[in-house]
């Protein structure tokens, strides 16, 4: 294999400043915990560049289909290496074109020469090479504004080093450059997408859901920790706290008027996620909301559910389309997983018309009969935590069979 | 017995028996209930669907599980031009197809549509500049088979797929039930086909279970309706324990290919040379480069039922040229095809080799044809 290397470039982290070593070891720890299955990867840092060397065919291939999905990465590229030959160089150079054989297009030779001893100069070998590249390819012309392709060398102290693919990375920020916050992960379509944006700007998550057996199934109980493991191939560890409500919810259920049933059960959920942040020592919230997707998600819903809980909730989702928003889905792959037909805690115990525009004095009214501190605290208390990826493989049941 | 006809059908890997059985006893709730064993039933089931979906190269969506060959042949052939009629009805297959692609066609022919067959050569391969000359602006369907089920003879997919799609807006399918598990046959872009039938049973599966891949989201027609199972494209409660014997008996016909066929292409040339041996007695209908698996002759001014009976009585089982044909009294549209002189055209046999061959089989196979023919030819011949 001619790759001995894959060279990674941050984007938006170049522009950090003071933090700029910080974020440049989060992504290296991201980077070398995304992959510890093909451990241990030797990783070299520079100012604007990272480079993972490459010791075998399949950490190799490992890394290039999962790299694209870790975040703070503007783009990457496998790198081959020749001696400082310049037949080596040329031997090389179409080697690694190889890969673009009858596509006609424009290409430039680019060398950045950090030994100054070499003996050719950058303009020689930019030329000797590029003839070579165009003798050999009928295709190819050369432009040397915006070409089709750059074929860059570089010449080191150790040896002669090119490339010319350029993939596109995930961008945003490392995951863990952000903080860490509280997702509330309900098991529909938003809540993956809203989590998954927050990792992009590099908030670490922790995720919450409210499970009401026998209301809700295991399955989908199982859908949320699929939603979740999903969620840790963007480059994190995920724990999730599942909340044993049902209690909760019925006795919501007989206490409040049917048309606020559903503004309160927001409300604990929220006072909940709320001790569970604070337990963890996460900074915020975030939800899935969407302006007026759903009666409660209208302004005056939203102000109603905030009025439990000073902590900043943020929601990614909220200036969104749904049809945006399963894009997105699609995209990150949550979004099969999401329209799994089971009943979530959401969906249960809904009235007919919920009010869509809730006064925060009235529902704090019909709240005040009901003691539902203690009920709150022993939730969280008896909350299971699960965490993903998973460790060790379930046992396969299907072992065997195919 | 030495069985030496499995073109016709294959004996099931054990194997495959197991998951067949272990599947029905354990997972057999439906794969569309919701409760926890439907949802476990329906996991195995994609993780069949993905294996397939891994050997032909295609994502998991596109990959269709059917009652076997036909069904997905039949599917493609009224699915494909039904779903385009808008595009044209002219539709392009070959003389040497199976029956259910060719009565599919002519069902269509007497709707309307419009057919051409591909002529064969000697050796039962299409013309490639045929094909791009009846290639059409309405074209929107070709049919074209991997392997010839009566003589092995293998077109040019490759060639055609390029043909196909660089001049036409039709889509390529490929019925790949003889070929599968002994060629490479998989989705390939602007290369390879659009659609991929492929039968359980011929590679040492099960009879009554297929499968019908897409290489892409297709605009096709469903022959099934029902509770929309399969993506809605193939109603009926999806058979389980079928996919996933089916998926195992590809996986195995799929991991061992190279070496089974080296296996079979001995043996192949071995008898191409042996009955080389008697002369203008037999014709061959196989050739060199055809597929290994298949040995396809003629004896002159014989009746291959006579044959076949002969050799019976020495415990080998061989066919005529197809079994859907050999029961009918008319010559094989294949053999109408190759134009065999009329001396041969009545004594066409096939010989088809599986996994569970072996050499002796192969030896056994010889002196029992040496014996038979002298008992049926005389000493003349030899």
């Amino acid at each position: 294999m001619i790759w001995k290397e894959i060279l990674i470039r941050y984007g938006e982290l170049s522009t950090k400043g003071r933090n700029k070593k910080d974020f440049i070891n989060r992504l290296r720890a991201n980077i070398r915990h995304s992959f510890n299955n093909i451990a241990p990867l030797e990783i070299a840092t520079e100012r604007d560049r990272m480079h993972i060397k490459i010791e075998s065919e399949e950490q190799f291939e490992v890394l290039m289909k999962k790299l694209p999905t870790v975040f703070g990465i503007q783009s990457f590229s496998p790198v081959a290496v020749c001696d400082k030959e310049l037949d080596e160089m040329k031997k090389l150079s179409l080697i690694i074109m190889e890969q673009f054989k009858g596509q006609e297009l424009t290409f430039k030779v680019e060398v950045r020469r950090s030994d100054k001893s070499f003996p050719l100069e950058s303009h020689e070998i930019q030329r000797e090479v590029g003839a070579h590249v165009l003798r050999n390819n009928p295709n190819v012309s050369v432009q040397v504004k915006k070409p089709d392709v750059e074929l860059r060398i570089e010449v080191r102290q150790d040896a002669i080093y090119m490339m010319a693919q350029i993939i596109q990375g995930a961008g945003g920020m490392p995951v863990g450059s952000n903080g860490k916050s509280l997702l509330m992960l309900s098991g529909g379509i938003d809540s993956p997408v809203a989590g998954y944006l927050l990792m992009k700007r590099g908030v670490r998550l922790e995720a919450i859901h409210f499970f009401s057996p026998p209301y809700t199934s295991d399955n989908s109980l199982e859908k949320v920790k699929a939603l979740a493991n999903e969620l840790t191939k963007f480059g994190a560890n995920i724990r999730l706290h599942v909340i044993p409500f049902t209690e909760i919810q019925v006795l919501i259920k007989d206490r409040v008027p049917s048309n606020t049933i559903m503004t309160t059960t927001r409300r604990m959920m929220m006072r909940i996620a709320d001790l569970v942040r604070e337990e963890i020592g996460a900074l915020g919230i975030v939800t899935g909301e969407s302006l007026g997707q759903v009666a409660s998600q209208t302004l005056e819903s939203l102000t109603a559910i905030n009025d439990v809980s000073n902590t900043p909730i943020l929601r990614p989702l909220i200036a969104f389309d749904k049809l945006e928003i399963i894009d997105i889905a699609e995209q990150i792959g949550t979004y099969e997983t999401s329209i799994q037909p089971f009943e979530d805690c959401c969906t249960i115990f809904t009235p007919a018309n919920p009010k869509t525009k809730p006064k925060v004095d009235k529902v704090n009214y019909y709240e005040s009969f009901t003691e539902f501190d203690e009920l709150i605290e022993r939730a969280v208390r008896n909350r299971e935590v699960y965490k993903f990826p998973e460790t060790q493989k379930a046992k396969d049941k299907f072992e065997g069979l195919l | 017995m030495i069985y030496l006809d499995n073109s016709a059908t294959t004996k099931p890997h054990k194997e495959v028996l197991n998951t067949f059985v272990q599947v029905n006893e354990s997972f057999y709730a439906n794969p569309s209930s919701i409760h926890e064993a439907g949802v476990e039933s329906n996991a195995l089931l994609d993780r069949a669907r993905g294996q397939i979906a891994e050997i032909l190269h295609t994502e998991e969506q596109f990959v269709l599980f059917t009652a076997g060959g036909t069904e997905s042949n039949n599917f493609a052939i009224f699915g494909v031009p039904k779903a385009n009629t808008h595009k044209g009805k002219h539709i392009i297959t070959t003389e040497i197809e199976h029956p259910s692609i060719i009565e599919a066609v002519k069902s269509l022919q007497s709707e309307g549509y419009d057919i051409d067959y591909l002529k064969v050569d000697e050796n039962g391969v299409i013309s490639l500049q045929e094909l791009e000359e009846k290639l059409r602006k309405e074209t929107v369907l070709v049919s074209i088979m991997h392997v010839n089920n009566e003589m092995g003879a293998i077109q040019p997919i490759e060639e055609a797929a390029k043909l196909i799609h660089a001049n036409s807006r039709a889509a390529f399918h490929v019925d790949a039930v003889q070929s599968f598990g002994k060629l490479p046959i998989s989705f390939n872009g602007e290369a390879g086909p659009d659609i991929i039938s492929i039968s359980g049973h011929k590679i040492h599966g099960l009879k009554g279970s297929g499968i019908i891949a897409f290489r892409k989201k297709m605009n096709i027609i469903p022959l099934l309706l029902g509770g929309g199972q399969e993506k809605g494209l193939r109603s009926g409660t999806v058979a389980v324990p079928q996919a996933v014997a089916l998926a195992k008996a590809a996986r195995m016909a799929t991991e061992n290919m190279e070496q089974t066929t080296a296996k079979y292409r001995k043996w192949h040339n071995d008898l191409l040379e042996f009955l080389a041996g008697f002369g203008e007695t037999i014709h061959l209908l196989s050739t060199k480069t055809g597929a290994a698996h298949i040995v396809s002759f003629s004896v002159k001014d014989l009746k291959g039922e006579i044959l076949i009976n002969a050799l019976q009585k020495r415990g080998i089982i061989v066919s005529t040229s197809s079994a859907c044909s050999s029961k009918q009294k008319k010559t094989s549209h294949v053999v109408e095809a190759l134009e065999l002189h009329s001396n041969y055209k009545k004594g066409v046999i096939r010989l088809s080799f599986g996994a569970l061959n072996t050499d002796e089989d192969i030896i056994e196979f010889k002196k029992a044809f040496t014996e038979v023919m002298k008992e049926l030819k005389g000493d003349k011949n030899q």
